[in-house]
């Protein structure tokens, strides 16, 4: 009976008994102290810090909403965008419960971005820290297919032309393409069949997995322990009276109520969008998606929700090659997993922004600037800068957006592929030996 | 590098055009909180409207919004259905209208969402005569739209007046199209826009009847946050004053 040892639950008033009853049988104490009280976070946690646990909680927020939304909508296709009009207007409170889950997939995709923004900017991705920036990675493939689904869920007109354009894209793959679409679909168009398994993926399959991995995203994160905005280790520093880390502090309470304060600010703008802007000008909610699905009418401009519109923009700058879309994919799907590969293609001798050095900023800046202009093009129709007068050499009648696009692909991937070049011969500057504000 | 510099720089005042087609949009004055332009709608609407469209989203009793009584709704506004919890959506065969205007008339419940309210209110005032086309209507937002205009009664006829003239600088030729009201109405053109306006207000309410609500949520939900903001940054403040 060694779990009858444990001392006694202290501090918690008339709550110690049956605390003390639990934690005999369940590790309460241990768990709280591991990932909560003695979880030693540096204590110069900026801005950006505030988004992992924001994403955290938009998952919540989608999942509580999505469990609502599924007791009044109906798979079915005939019935399904007949069945979000329903929910709209007839269920009690349902507008709230579908605009704060259509808003929630814009934002949970805002906070992850910027979450992954913080990783690069200060090198969280680097040695010890490589297995939770994969599980990272993981977590954003698999919330990707997971807005995928669920897009196709209304039933509109963009949730099935966008689904036929990026099934078609699997198409493209030689050899196993076209069977692995059909595959997909479970038919030869985007159907009733599509909407049922996409349904079953959409509210089983990808919550499983995604909840799964970010408990094991969180568990990497308090073996290794968090990194700070100078890319040091606290744990090279250690107090020797207490063996805690000096520039450390215990998660609870401090960066539960920064956090809290965090929650605050988000919940502000989240709530700003879903009652007064819960269509973002046509960003979260697309205007031809408010028209039933209709398999024989193709809209004329159909471009994917605005989260994936950086990688959209590149497979539509690839030139076909015989005349295949493959390049354009293979492109698209290297845009995205080379994230992977990200801890080993850079040789910085530092993490952190503030002591890199001109060469890595510029491949930065590089990054962040083709990120945004390709997400705007891919929103676009290539049309929409026009044309080089007809004459000129090389691109003499092209689109103007084409060849930024292709500029931008060439920038983006720069970051990653010189990366190796690039920060081994920069010029950087010494790490301080303490955190710093 | 530098080439691609000057190819940008070439571009650079290019981007000024947008891709705009058709005609520019005029402002459509909605304000879902005005019930007596949303009732005056909704009595234009299923008057007009409903005749050969339908809006199956939409049910009567969900006028109420509107602040009529359940007994002016079933007296003044249910000509399709008997009982106010049914919808919009007139026992008509879509044949007969597929055979009429070659296309099934749209169901409109959502429509000033797809549409945008701006868009219809500049396309129900710019219909003109247009002996050519099937109906003898055409359209100068919607080219060659199977719908006549159906509220010429109350707008008159107006007919299309094309100028070409030709820039004495570059000889480029320059089009200009304009709507003349040939054949006055029972409503002049000022309250005829006005007449559209509400009729617009209304599709913009049906479109998403929820909104005025949501709005008024709206207010109350920030607030709280407000607080709680203020308590949040506040505990934050006492708890981190000993970090630094």
């Amino acid at each position: 009976m060694a779990s009858a040892e444990k001392t006694p639950v202290t501090g918690a008033g008339p709550f110690n008994g049956i605390l003390t009853w639990i934690d005999q049988r369940f590790p309460l104490v241990s768990l709280w102290k591991e990932h909560a009280a003695e979880y030693y976070a540096p204590k110069n946690f900026n801005f950006w810090y505030y988004f992992g646990s924001l994403a955290a909680l938009v998952l919540v927020i989608q999942i509580v909403s999505g469990i609502f939304l599924t007791m009044s909508y109906k798979p079915d296709a005939r019935e399904a965008f007949a069945s979000v009009e329903y929910i709209m207007r007839d269920v009690p409170g349902g507008w709230l419960i579908r605009y704060i889950h259509s808003t929630g997939a814009s934002f949970f995709f805002i906070t992850v971005y910027l979450h992954m923004a913080r990783g690069l900017i200060y090198g969280s991705y680097r040695r010890p820290r490589e297995l939770l920036w994969i599980f990272g990675v993981v977590i954003y493939l698999a919330l990707m297919a997971e807005a995928f689904f669920g897009y196709l869920l209304p039933w509109g007109q963009m949730s099935y032309w966008g689904a036929q354009v990026i099934i078609n894209l699997f198409g493209a793959i030689p050899f196993i393409g076209e069977p692995l679409a059909i595959w997909i679909r479970g038919d030869y168009n985007v159907s009733d069949a599509t909407l049922n398994r996409f349904f079953a993926l959409h509210v089983a399959a990808l919550p499983l997995v995604i909840i799964g991995l970010v408990a094991a995203h969180i568990m990497a994160l308090h073996e290794v322990g968090s990194n700070n905005p100078d890319g040091i280790e606290i744990k090279n520093n250690l107090d020797p009276r207490t063996g805690t880390p000096v520039d450390g502090i215990p998660f609870h309470p401090y960066y539960t109520v920064k956090d809290t304060m965090g929650v605050a600010v988000f919940l502000i703008v989240f709530a700003a969008v879903v009652f007064f802007a819960p269509e973002m000008g046509g960003y979260f909610l697309e205007a031809n998606n408010f028209i039933p699905a209709d398999p024989l009418k193709t809209p004329l401009h159909i471009a994917p929700v605005w989260y994936f519109t950086p990688y959209y923009a590149m497979l539509r700058a690839v030139p076909p090659l015989f005349g295949s879309q493959f390049p354009g994919v293979a492109v698209m799907g290297a845009a995205v997993l080379i994230f992977f590969a990200l801890p080993w293609l850079d040789r910085g001798r530092v993490k952190s922004i503030r002591y890199r050095g001109p060469r890595w900023k510029i491949a930065f800046a590089g990054l962040v600037v083709s990120f945004l202009v390709l997400g705007y093009l891919g929103v676009e129709p290539t049309t929409v800068w026009g044309a080089f007068p007809a004459g000129m050499p090389l691109v003499g009648g092209d689109y103007i957006a084409t060849w930024v696009a292709r500029l931008l692909t060439i920038v983006y991937f720069y970051f990653f592929l010189g990366m190796p070049w690039y920060t081994a011969r920069d010029k950087e500057r010494p790490e301080p030996p303490r955190v710093t504000w | 590098m530098k080439k691609i510099l000057v190819l940008l720089a070439l571009a650079f005042p290019l981007l000024a055009w947008s891709a705009e087609e058709g005609p520019p949009l005029d402002h459509a004055p909605f304000n879902v909180n005005d019930k007596a332009s949303l009732q005056h709608g909704a009595a234009i609407f299923v008057n007009h409207c409903l005749n050969c469209h339908t809006a199956k989203m939409m049910r009567y009793g969900r006028l109420e919004d509107l602040g009529l009584t359940e007994e002016q709704i079933k007296k003044n506004l249910l000509f399709t259905a008997d009982k106010v919890g049914e919808s919009m959506d007139p026992p008509q065969d879509p044949k007969i209208s597929k055979a009429a205007f070659g296309v099934v008339p749209p169901d409109l419940s959502l429509i000033a969402r797809s549409r945008s309210p701006d868009w219809l209110y500049t396309y129900l005032r710019s219909f003109y005569r247009d002996p050519g086309s099937k109906s003898g209507w055409n359209n100068e937002v919607f080219p060659n739209v199977a719908m006549p205009n159906v509220l010429w009664e109350e707008q008159g006829r107006q007919e299309l007046r094309v100028t070409v003239r030709q820039d004495e600088r570059t000889g480029d030729k320059i089009e200009t199209r304009k709507l003349v009201l040939e054949h006055p109405g029972k409503l002049t053109p000022l309250e005829y826009d006005r007449y559209v306006g509400d009729l617009v207000n209304y599709l913009a309410y049906m479109s998403e009847p929820a909104q005025a609500d949501r709005k008024l949520w709206g207010i109350v939900v920030l607030f709280f946050l407000a607080g709680f903001f203020v308590l949040a940054y506040l505990l934050k403040k006492e708890y981190w004053k000993d970090v630094r």
